[in-house]
């Protein structure tokens, strides 16, 4: 069955073009993308990975924000028993941050400069449960 | 009043579609995952399609609006296609109705269409009955983008609103059969657009030819203009016995026997007899057409012999 992949673009800045750009890779992969648009609040990708089901949550953000929405995300996520969900993050991400995010549950930060196949091939390798790579 | 629903039911609901979508469970043990609505009444469903870009989504959050403002639970079932290379899909319907996201009164699931061309998913119908199950008071189904032979909501909805624009064609389009035919309420959208008027009236005599009371109203969907009219003719739709009950048997009838026989014919080509008769076609020896009845004649007595 297909990987049910949510893409998210949390926070305020507007500029989608690399997550449709995603978006598109993973279609192109064999994925179900579920693309929710600009400007989302924790809260709002959190509900809607909820009524999706999804096996994966794909955050995009470039803003700078990541250390205020990802606490939020993960936070959320525990709250509603959704841990299993696999949970990446793109964009503007500074090393120094990451070690904090994978702390939180972040499965893997993509920063600029990753080859598409890359993030297909970590998205196949470590979902759990329901979807099977094509 | 404004009812809402519980997040546990959100979940427990989008846990049960995704089982019947995936196969991993059958309707009624699905079902029976869920707790039965609580009110008794039956769930309205309103079916919305068109061809891309017309419109729906937008539509079907400004519906989503109205009926809450009423006091109903809504949830919607958007479905958009699959790639029929990769089996990929990117589903943006939810785009436009994200800012009801918070609200725990409207649910909303987007669904590709995988393997099937009928303009829904081939577990819509089921993710419907699941909704209407978990207690939704009204259930928008949106199709795919169609063009004019994408049929199958007529099984799913009580009622149909096709979705068009101004300028998709002449006064000709308007008397094809298909798209035409299922409507039970027309919405010109973008009527800001020009031709409208007369996509609105090419459509009007359209209907009073065929002798249907079928309303053409005209929406501004992304300025909310239009849509209390579009309110006011699925209220009417909704307190009227619909025909569409046996509207809705027939279709679904025909979409088993269609299904059926075509797992039955691909069972076939699998088999020696089914595989024999490609390679006769590969050979020249046979026709497509011959191949053709020749499959079908095996099919149907894979059918005798299985009753």
């Amino acid at each position: 069955m297909p990987i049910k992949v949510l893409v998210a673009k949390p926070g305020l800045d507007g500029h989608d073009r690399g997550a449709k750009v995603i978006a598109r890779a993973l279609r192109d992969a064999g994925m179900e993308v579920i693309y929710t648009g600009l400007r989302q609040t924790p809260e709002m990708v959190v509900n809607a990975s909820l009524q999706e089901d999804v096996d994966v949550i794909g955050l995009s953000i470039l803003s700078g924000a990541h250390n205020a929405i990802v606490p939020r995300v993960m936070d959320l996520l525990k709250q509603n028993q959704m841990d299993d969900v696999l949970v990446l993050v793109g964009g503007i991400i500074p090393d120094q941050d990451i070690d904090a995010l994978k702390k939180l549950g972040v499965a893997a930060i993509f920063q600029p400069g990753t080859a598409m196949d890359d993030i297909v091939k970590f998205i196949r390798a470590n979902v759990k449960g329901a979807g099977v790579p094509l | 009043m404004t009812r809402s629903v519980p997040v546990r039911v959100h979940r427990d609901l989008a846990r049960a579609i995704t089982a019947i979508e995936n196969g991993y469970a059958s309707f009624g043990d699905t079902l029976a995952t869920l707790p039965a609505r609580e009110n008794g009444k039956a769930s309205f469903v309103v079916g919305v399609t068109g061809p891309p870009g017309a419109g729906k989504s937008t539509l079907v959050d400004r519906l989503i609006e109205k009926f809450r403002a009423g006091g109903e639970t809504v949830a919607v079932i958007a479905v958009d296609p699959s790639s029929p290379f990769t089996h990929g899909a990117v589903l943006g319907d939810r785009v436009r109705m994200q800012r009801h996201s918070g609200d725990t009164g409207v649910f909303i699931r987007s669904m590709a269409s995988r393997e099937s061309g009928g303009g829904l998913a081939p577990t819509t119908h089921d993710a419907t009955a699941l909704a209407a199950h978990a207690g939704f008071d009204v259930i928008l189904v949106e199709t795919v983008g169609v063009g004019q032979v994408e049929l199958e909501i007529v099984a799913v909805a009580d009622v149909v609103a096709v979705v068009t624009v101004p300028a998709l064609g002449d006064s000709v389009q308007t008397i094809k059969a298909g798209l035409t035919e299922i409507a039970d309420l027309f919405v010109v959208n973008m009527a800001d657009r020009p031709g409208a008027s007369r996509t609105a009236l090419d459509l009007k005599h359209m209907v009073r030819e065929s002798g249907r009371d079928v309303a053409v109203l005209q929406t501004i969907a992304s300025e909310g203009t239009g849509i209390d009219d579009v309110m006011v003719a699925l209220t009417a739709a909704r307190a009227s016995e619909s025909s569409n009950a046996g509207r809705a048997v027939r279709f679904e009838v025909v979409r088993n026997i269609r299904d059926a026989a075509v797992r039955r014919a691909l069972a076939v080509l699998d088999a020696p007899r089914g595989r024999s008769v490609l390679e006769r076609l590969r050979a020249g020896e046979l026709t497509r057409l011959e191949a053709r009845e020749e499959l079908l004649v095996y099919a149907l007595a894979e059918v005798i012999n299985a009753d």
